[in-house]
């Protein structure tokens, strides 16, 4: 009898996909890596930077690393011991170094109690600056597949659903997008427009969705024809909603397993693209762009290749687990296996 | 009696000019207000696509219809746009189909679905929308509606999902239902409750029912008229009882005789049509049939039998019908 009142209790769709997605316990840590470095980008200001986070300055509470008060305009923050002297009570963050201030006493300093992560070739705290690229470089991934994702998921759907000459046209476009040797267009592109990090996330969208818009067009001739679709038609519904609320919920599975591989695979061409020194215009921080100052000191300086290099390698490697895991977890159809 | 749908000398055809073929050639039905057309004949002979012709649901291409009228309600569908036809479907004429389970969207609860089709065809809120929605599942007899309203069709039998399917058909009170062998795809109990669900339905709600079917069992009981396709054409269609008992076209005698008798032990084998139904692309000229009838004769090869009345509300397409008496 309990059996039964079990059985036939339905969970909602999304609670039945977390059910199937937490079996795997390696796709749930690489959730928790991506979620920690979300947490790390929006809090960068918090956790690194040479503004305290909370001061008491003259009876008023203020928080420097958050804020740009008005009161402590013209304030040099630059020397800690003289604020801490000036304010009753003061935080700083936990990496006490900005990312992007120059410290020529400290050049190339490899790992010690200050430096967590050494300093670079304009003795920069390495920690500071991966943790604010974290921010750069997840933005990128995110923003650029989000717009491969929108002109992936329209030019596909159309292409598969109304099939036909429309089909051939967009098929054809796919194709002539795919000859193209994407890296080297986007370099193209941005050695014409000025690489701020709108244009690589622009460019690397414009570039980054025939993947996605195949997988959509494959599966959208496929469902079409399935039986609930021709079901819809005769009870009237429409073309939109045929193809975006029924069709698309079914074929998004492999497309958001494409999108979280295009998110490693957008952050991986970022930071080569700031490597050969076409990616984000400096002194702003990515880790391609730490990477990169490691070329010419690479005989010595590892803390330089290491760091950022197993921060890019974490987190494509997470970003491909979490992707794998929604793949098995969002197909009813392999539910309870 | 008033006709609440005519499909006048329709043809269907598929392929373009120089390849195409005829499947569905000058069928003619019409549809009484509150009667129970049944469709029957052989696997391949142009139920179905008679059925998607009336809502305009053909896959267009390769399947076009080259001739023909179809009318419901003094409209000829076959003229409206595209947005008249969406309007008209699920809101007055519905379809059920053959395999319900994979009718029935798999990422969407069954309230949402069916309360979705309310929503395409009416202004109303979501409150009302699931009462609707509770009180169509009670109609098609679903035990314990509000649960069932969160369930997902894999979580739901074939039989359940079906009376979904016919939920969902029913929501709008449509003037005519399309089912396309409803019952194929389910056991014969289930079949039985299916069978008395739309009888049923039909005499509470006074809507028209097309059921295409390849089973006479399920026709006998609840089709007021008969039509019996072979190969693209309506061979003999009567008023139920005049076909059981008096069927005047060879091929209605052959399925007749197919089926397979419980008191008959003497013979080992079923009884059977000899051959097979002939492919779209190469049927026989004259009569259709004339392969595989064993009353052919030279006539039936030359030129095509016209369904001709042979007694009151029974028309039959044999040159020999009137020599048939059973």
């Amino acid at each position: 009898m309990k059996e039964e009142t079990k059985l036939n209790e339905s969970t909602g769709y999304w609670r039945g996909v977390w059910t199937e997605y937490k079996r795997d316990k390696l796709s749930v840590l690489a959730m928790f890596l991506i979620f920690s470095l979300f947490l790390v980008a929006v809090f960068d200001d918090l956790l690194a930077g040479k503004k305290p986070i909370i001061m008491k300055y003259q009876n008023n509470i203020y928080s420097p690393a958050v804020f740009n008060h008005k009161k402590l305009i013209g304030m040099d923050f630059s020397d800690q011991d003289e604020i801490k002297d000036i304010s009753s009570f003061v935080i700083f963050p936990p990496v006490k170094y900005s990312a992007t201030e120059n410290d020529l006493f400290s050049v190339l300093s490899p790992p010690d109690k200050n430096h967590y992560f050494g300093t670079d070739d304009r003795g920069r705290d390495v920690l500071s600056r991966m943790i604010h690229g974290t921010k750069i470089s997840l933005s990128i991934g995110f923003v650029a597949v989000g717009i491969a994702f929108i002109i992936g998921i329209t030019l596909g759907g159309i292409a598969g659903y109304y099939g036909g000459r429309t089909d051939f046209v967009i098929s054809r476009l796919f194709e002539i997008m795919i000859t193209f040797p994407v890296f080297f267009l986007i370099l193209t592109i941005l050695a014409f427009r000025d690489p701020s990090i709108y244009n690589i996330m622009i460019v690397l969208g414009a570039t980054g969705w025939t993947g996605i818009a195949r997988l959509i067009r494959g599966d959208f001739l496929k469902i079409r024809n399935y039986d609930y679709i021709t079901a819809q038609r005769a009870l009237g519904a429409n073309d939109i909603r045929i193809m975006f609320v029924h069709i698309l919920p079914n074929a998004l599975a492999p497309v958001l397993v494409a999108a979280t591989f295009g998110i490693a695979g957008a952050i991986l061409t970022e930071s080569a693209l700031s490597f050969l020194g076409f990616g984000v215009p400096p002194p702003t921080p990515s880790w391609g762009d730490v990477l990169s100052q490691s070329k010419k000191y690479i005989d010595f300086a590892w803390w330089l290749v290491i760091f950022p290099g197993l921060a890019i390698f974490l987190t494509v490697t997470s970003f491909n687990l979490v992707g794998e895991g929604f793949r098995n977890a969002l197909d009813p159809k392999l539910r309870g296996r | 009696m008033e006709n609440i749908l005519e499909i006048k000398n329709l043809s269907v055809s598929i392929g373009d000019k120089q390849n195409g073929f005829e499947v569905v050639s000058d069928v003619s039905i019409s549809v009484p207000k509150g009667k129970v057309i049944g469709i029957v004949g052989e696997s391949g002979c142009g139920k179905t696509i008679t059925a998607l012709s009336v809502i305009k649901l053909l896959p267009d291409p390769p399947a076009k219809i080259t001739s023909g009228e179809i009318i419901f309600k003094n409209r000829n569908l076959l003229e409206l746009s595209d947005e008249q036809l969406r309007l008209i479907r699920g809101n007055e004429i519905s379809m059920i189909f053959q395999e319900p389970v994979s009718s029935l969207n798999p990422v969407f609860t069954i309230g949402e679905q069916i309360g979705e089709t309310i929503r395409t065809h009416n202004k109303i809120n979501r409150k009302e929308e699931r009462d609707r929605v509770i009180e169509l599942l009670k109609l098609v007899d679903i035990p314990d509606p509000e649960r069932r309203y969160s369930n997902y069709p894999h979580e739901m039998s074939g039989g359940m999902c079906q009376r979904v399917m016919i939920a969902m058909a029913l929501c709008c009170n449509p003037d005519l239902l399309i089912a396309d062998e409803p019952t194929t795809a389910l056991d014969v109990t289930v079949e039985a409750g299916i069978i008395e669900l739309i009888n049923n339905l039909r005499n509470e709600i006074g809507m028209s029912v097309i059921l295409i079917t390849h089973d006479f069992g399920i026709i006998s009981e609840i089709a007021d008229e008969i039509y019996v396709m072979y190969a693209g054409r309506i061979v003999e269609n009567a008023k139920n009882e005049l076909l059981f008992n008096n069927p005047k076209h060879p091929y209605t005698i052959g399925l007749l005789n197919s089926i397979p008798d419980l008191n008959d032990i003497k013979n080992k084998y079923l009884k059977m049509i000899p051959g097979n139904i002939p492919s779209p692309q190469n049927y026989p000229k004259g009569c259709r049939f004339n392969d595989r009838c064993e009353m052919m004769i030279d006539k039936c090869k030359r030129s095509v039998p016209l369904l001709e009345k042979v007694e009151n509300e029974h028309e039959s397409a044999c040159f020999r019908s009137g020599e048939i008496n059973l």
